[in-house]
């Protein structure tokens, strides 16, 4: 069990802070989060003392941390770092088995632990002991440092948001598998986030700071249902229950960085704006900019090598939506025709974008994942 | 030429030999004292800062005015030229095994602290394996420097390939002069391949991409 008692810190002016106590459970996933400032990152560093309070106390196992020899206490904690802290100048086997050879275990217990501790996260030994660590990916990195911190098999695990430089896929995938080890391995993980969907999926326990104070402990269900504040409110954002989601229409997914160019136009000028925007149709605007069409490269091909202009080549086959259209029509629309985009237009006849297939493969990236604000 | 090798070539290799050591034992003490030295400094950033460029300016004295100040001062023995050799090859390896270390990342220090490294442990594991590159381009400067200081030790009568060019500088003779640089040239490539295979060897290939 972690207790603060009374704790503070002050960096000049400002209280970092201010008069913490919590207790954090033996064998719990607490995930401390709130905005930027908060203190949630101080909080964790006096853990490990990295950072000593200026007042109040913190106790493991009812002893009081500051007695400890700091160099002794932080090998019996383990400390996975934002951002990717392995250091470069040492193999995976090397970065992993740091705090086993700062304890003096033999060679033989090192390499024994290295293999167990890849294997856990299906890293085969052969494959990945001897690399370093620019050879890897970012995901593979930090798994690294997730196992570096668990080398010594510490009972206290401390993150300081690990995955903040991973993208979503990735981390995704690395929280379930931190979640699996800590409940497979029984660690005490506190776990430092300012993203409340990586809080949400790991915590037992999730600890909401602002200004250096606690504004709320609570599971994660029970913080969803009654989120004590209106900042905590937002930070839950799309996960809220009084929050609906909005119909979506097709000027939410639409491009509107498109070429076009007028009906009256040459030959040779639509095949030389198709050739510089590497396109293969272009959008035909009348005079009034009203949307008039479109023109293929194959059918100039086909037929307009003795026309003046584009004009009779114009066709209005293609796929036409309206701005304030439901998404969903929209991307129907896309799916079950044989264009490569749906025009949108403005309810005056001008067009306002294009619905692609890249916008719509977005739009569900972002349905799945969350808004990567 | 063999006839020349007749005339010099013993002359040439005892030449070579002294030079060689010269190099090398002035490069030694400086390598020792600097790598030491630039710890120290990098430990007080702030007064480094101060002490850095008071160095720097000893460093612009001509090489040839100083070792004349110093064979007043300590006679006409090697140690004379070795003290001046050493003392000018400090810099360069000095300035970069600080600048090395200053340069480490925050975050692989503190994530050394984390782990539970002692000070002495993060300057050891971390601090100066990650400086290492740029230390050993320091080595590299210095010691290619030092063969063509070395050239001056011939200026007090103690020897070297120097002495070979002033020979032949005073005496009109061309081949002597030659005889005395191409060695001296080659030597520093040489030196300079050696160091290149050091740094090959003590820095995994991962980390030397961004070091010449």
């Amino acid at each position: 069990m972690i207790r603060f008692e009374h704790v503070s810190k002050r960096y000049g002016e400002s209280l970092i802070l201010d008069d913490l106590n919590l207790e954090i459970a033996t064998g719990e996933f607490t995930v401390l989060i709130g905005p930027s400032g908060c203190g949630k990152t101080t909080t964790l560093k006096t853990i490990n003392r990295l950072i000593e309070p200026d007042k109040g106390k913190i106790f493991i196992d009812d002893q009081d941390i500051s007695q400890i020899d700091k160099v002794k206490l932080r090998r019996s904690i383990g400390y996975v770092i934002q951002q990717i802290g392995l250091f470069p100048n040492m193999t995976v086997e090397q970065n992993i088995s740091v705090v086993p050879k700062l304890l003096n275990y033999e060679k033989a217990r090192c390499n024994k632990i290295v293999r167990e501790l890849l294997a856990l996260v299906d890293m085969p030994y052969e494959e990945y002991a001897h690399k370093y660590p620019s050879e890897m990916s970012g995901g593979q990195q930090q798994r690294i440092g997730v196992l570096r911190a668990l080398a010594a098999s510490p009972p206290i695990v401390l993150m300081d948001e690990p995955f903040g430089a991973l993208d979503p896929m990735t981390r995704r995938i690395l929280q379930d598998e931190v979640s699996k080890l800590q409940k497979k391995l029984n660690k005490t993980i506190v776990f430092v986030t300012h993203d409340m969907d990586e809080a949400l999926n790991m915590a037992d326990k999730i600890i909401f700071m602002n200004k250096g104070k606690i504004v709320q402990i609570a599971a994660p269900e029970e913080m969803l249902e009654n989120p004590a504040d209106d900042l905590i409110r937002s930070f839950m954002g799309k996960h809220s229950k009084d929050q609906e989601a909005l119909p979506q229409t097709a000027a939410d997914f639409m491009r509107s960085d498109i070429y076009s160019c007028y009906r009256n136009r040459g030959v040779r000028e639509a095949i030389q704006q198709m050739a510089r925007r590497k396109v293969d149709t272009l959008l035909v605007k009348n005079l009034d900019d009203t949307y008039a069409g479109t023109v293929s490269i194959k059918s100039i091909r086909n037929h307009g090598k003795d026309l003046k202009t584009i004009e009779p080549l114009i066709t209005q086959e293609n796929a036409v939506s309206y701005v304030d259209e439901d998404a969903q029509i929209c991307f129907d629309k896309l799916l079950n025709g044989q264009d490569s985009y749906v025009v949108v237009l403005n309810h005056d006849g001008t067009i306002a974008g294009i619905v692609t297939k890249t916008s719509m493969a977005k739009s569900l990236a972002d349905a799945v994942w969350g808004d990567s604000q | 030429m063999s006839h020349f090798l007749a005339l010099y070539g013993k002359r040439l290799s005892s030449a070579i030999v002294t030079h060689f050591w010269y190099v090398v034992v002035s490069v030694v003490f400086a390598f020792v004292i600097a790598f030491i030295l630039g710890i120290l400094l990098s430990r007080m950033p702030k007064r480094a800062n101060l002490i850095l460029p008071v160095i720097s300016v000893f460093q612009t004295i001509p090489g040839i005015v100083f070792i004349g100040l110093l064979f007043l001062y300590n006679g006409m023995v090697p140690s004379t030229v070795v003290i001046a050799l050493t003392i000018y090859a400090i810099f360069p390896i000095l300035k970069n095994t600080y600048v090395g270390i200053i340069n480490v990342s925050e975050n692989f220090k503190e994530a050394a602290r984390g782990c539970g490294m002692s000070p002495f442990q993060i300057l050891m594991k971390v601090e100066v394996p990650l400086a290492l590159p740029s230390i050993i381009t320091g080595l590299r400067i210095s010691t290619v420097y030092t063969v063509s200081w070395a050239v001056l030790a011939a200026m007090i009568g103690l020897g070297g390939l120097g002495e070979l060019i002033y020979a032949g500088v005073s005496s009109n003779n061309n081949a002597l002069i030659i005889a005395g640089a191409i060695p001296a040239a080659i030597m520093a490539l040489l030196f300079s391949l050696a160091i290149d295979f050091l740094r090959k060897a003590l820095i995994p290939k991962q980390l030397r991409r961004d070091s010449k």
